[in-house]
């Protein structure tokens, strides 16, 4: 693809911190080249800011590999930008034309409340998964590999589930708000396997229990978290997790164990 | 939602092939006879206050819920769009649903309540099929109807997949033929409801 260089028109929410009230704030970027990366676009910006003594604009960001899950951004109404099966970082500038407006706000939810800017607390999907996201096991040395056997079709899809980063895009591009989607993958990875078996019951339960505690919305099915994220989980995974809330929740074998949530940073001392 | 869902799915169904009697073409006699059959029915009445209850249960779930989803995203986004193929009704159920609810109320006072004041407080005997061909007939009750039968479209094309999604039913063999059975449900009860007005307004049926 030919290279060409382009002006832009970015509008970006800055909010200094959690409790101030934030707005949009207008910045004019350019000679930005087509092959930089969106966030590469955001450093050339923030670089500008700063000699010019202004506040650099706070956005979260880690691998810039697409696999880590940090970026977070809503450009334009969607969360990662306009490309599927795509995070931010992985946003190129080719997909936008010289004089384009571009709108970039943080994850909008009452759950993520915004830490700086663009950076929002995500803190809330580690206390689900913290609430039964994990399999108990005993220490001791490593077993052999595939002393377990798995079905081929089975690890695939648990595998597939497991490829979920976490980044939250599925609660920013849902009208109702909801981390169904999120949960599920969390819920399937494990209980697809023979590993995450003793503890399915339990497992759906407490994280489904953790998700509402949390406040998030509830699933409509209007799928715009499947089309919007970036490791095209499928909401197969939502119907799956309603499969085993109903089975579990039926069950006579109750296993919901009360939820003791470590504070690792206060745990240390 | 979706256990509220079904059950009226299914009523649909009854409701639907009950009023397809007026196409037997013999002035509604054989229709009337199955509406007195209906209305003089200890059972039938019976279910009718479960249908009610279904029906009630069915809104005060979705206001619920929509005050629940509105109050997650406290500050609204500057500007949202969604990709192609998100379906916008699966947006807009809640609108559709209240559009429906409207319907509903003046699809109860036009026949319904009628029949209801003849069995309980002894009103005039009501020939239903009369009562029909006259709103029917009437083009802004017709209109009304086309618009009813729309937003039930609507609300049935993302209701009936939704409530299977919801029971943990969408595995990827079965999903296929759940939305085909769900689209094609959709279409022919819609349909054959709105051939009912139809086939007054343009004279088939006199």
């Amino acid at each position: 693809m030919e290279h060409y260089n382009m002006n832009l028109t970015l509008k970006v929410w800055r909010q200094k911190n959690t409790e101030s009230k934030g707005g949009f704030e207008t910045y004019d970027v350019k000679d930005i080249s087509s092959e930089m990366s969106f966030l590469e676009m955001f450093d050339v910006l923030n670089e500008k800011l700063v000699q010019e003594g202004k506040e650099p604009i706070a956005f979260d960001s880690d691998c810039r590999e697409g696999i880590c899950g940090a970026c977070s951004m809503y450009i334009n109404g969607r969360p990662h930008g306009p490309w599927q099966q795509n995070t931010v970082c992985q946003l190129h500038m080719r997909a936008y034309k010289d004089g384009d407006t571009i709108v970039v706000e943080p994850w909008r939810s009452n759950v993520f409340p915004v830490i700086k800017d663009l950076i929002v607390d995500r803190s809330a999907f580690d206390r689900i998964i913290q609430a039964g996201g994990y399999v108990s096991v005993n220490t001791g040395s490593a077993p052999d590999a595939n002393t377990i056997p798995i079905d081929k079709a089975d690890s695939d899809e648990a595998f597939d589930a497991a490829s979920c980063i976490g980044c939250g895009a599925c609660v920013a591009a849902c009208p109702n708000g909801s981390a169904m989607l999120f949960v599920s993958a969390k819920v399937s990875q494990l209980a697809l396997l023979p590993q995450g078996e003793p503890e399915k019951i339990s497992r759906v339960l407490n994280m489904v229990k953790q998700m509402d505690k949390e406040g998030f919305g509830n699933c409509g099915n209007i799928y715009n978290c499947e089309a919007e994220c970036p490791k095209g989980i499928s909401v197969e995974n939502i119907a799956r997790m309603n499969r085993q809330y109903l089975g579990a929740s039926l069950s006579s074998k109750i296993q919901e164990r009360p939820v003791n949530l470590v504070d690792p940073m206060n745990e240390r001392g | 939602m979706a256990l509220t869902g079904f059950f009226l799915i299914i009523y649909l169904i009854v409701h639907a092939l009950l009023n397809a009697l007026i196409f037997v073409n013999d002035d509604g006699k054989t229709f009337n006879e199955g509406a007195h059959f209906m209305l003089h029915n200890y059972f039938i009445r019976f279910l009718e206050i479960g249908l009610f209850a279904v029906f009630i249960l069915h809104i005060i779930q979705g206001l619920l819920l929509w005050q629940q989803n509105k109050a997650t995203r406290k500050i609204k986004y500057e500007k949202s769009s969604y990709p192609k193929e998100i379906k916008w009704y699966s947006r807009y159920m809640g609108w559709l649903g209240t559009f429906l609810l409207l319907f509903l109320v003046m699809h109860l006072a036009q026949f319904w309540a009628h029949t209801k004041n003849e069995l309980y407080f002894n009103g005039p005997a009501i020939d239903l099929y009369q009562q029909m061909k006259e709103i029917f007939t009437n083009p802004v009750w017709f209109i009304l109807y086309m618009i009813g039968l729309a937003s039930l479209l609507f609300h049935l094309l993302q209701g009936f997949q939704s409530a299977f999604q919801t029971f943990g039913i969408n595995h990827r063999r079965w999903v296929h033929i759940i939305k085909g059975v769900g689209v094609f449900y959709s279409v022919v009860i819609c349909l054959l409801f709105a051939s009912m007005p139809l086939a007054f307004m343009l004279g088939w049926l006199q």
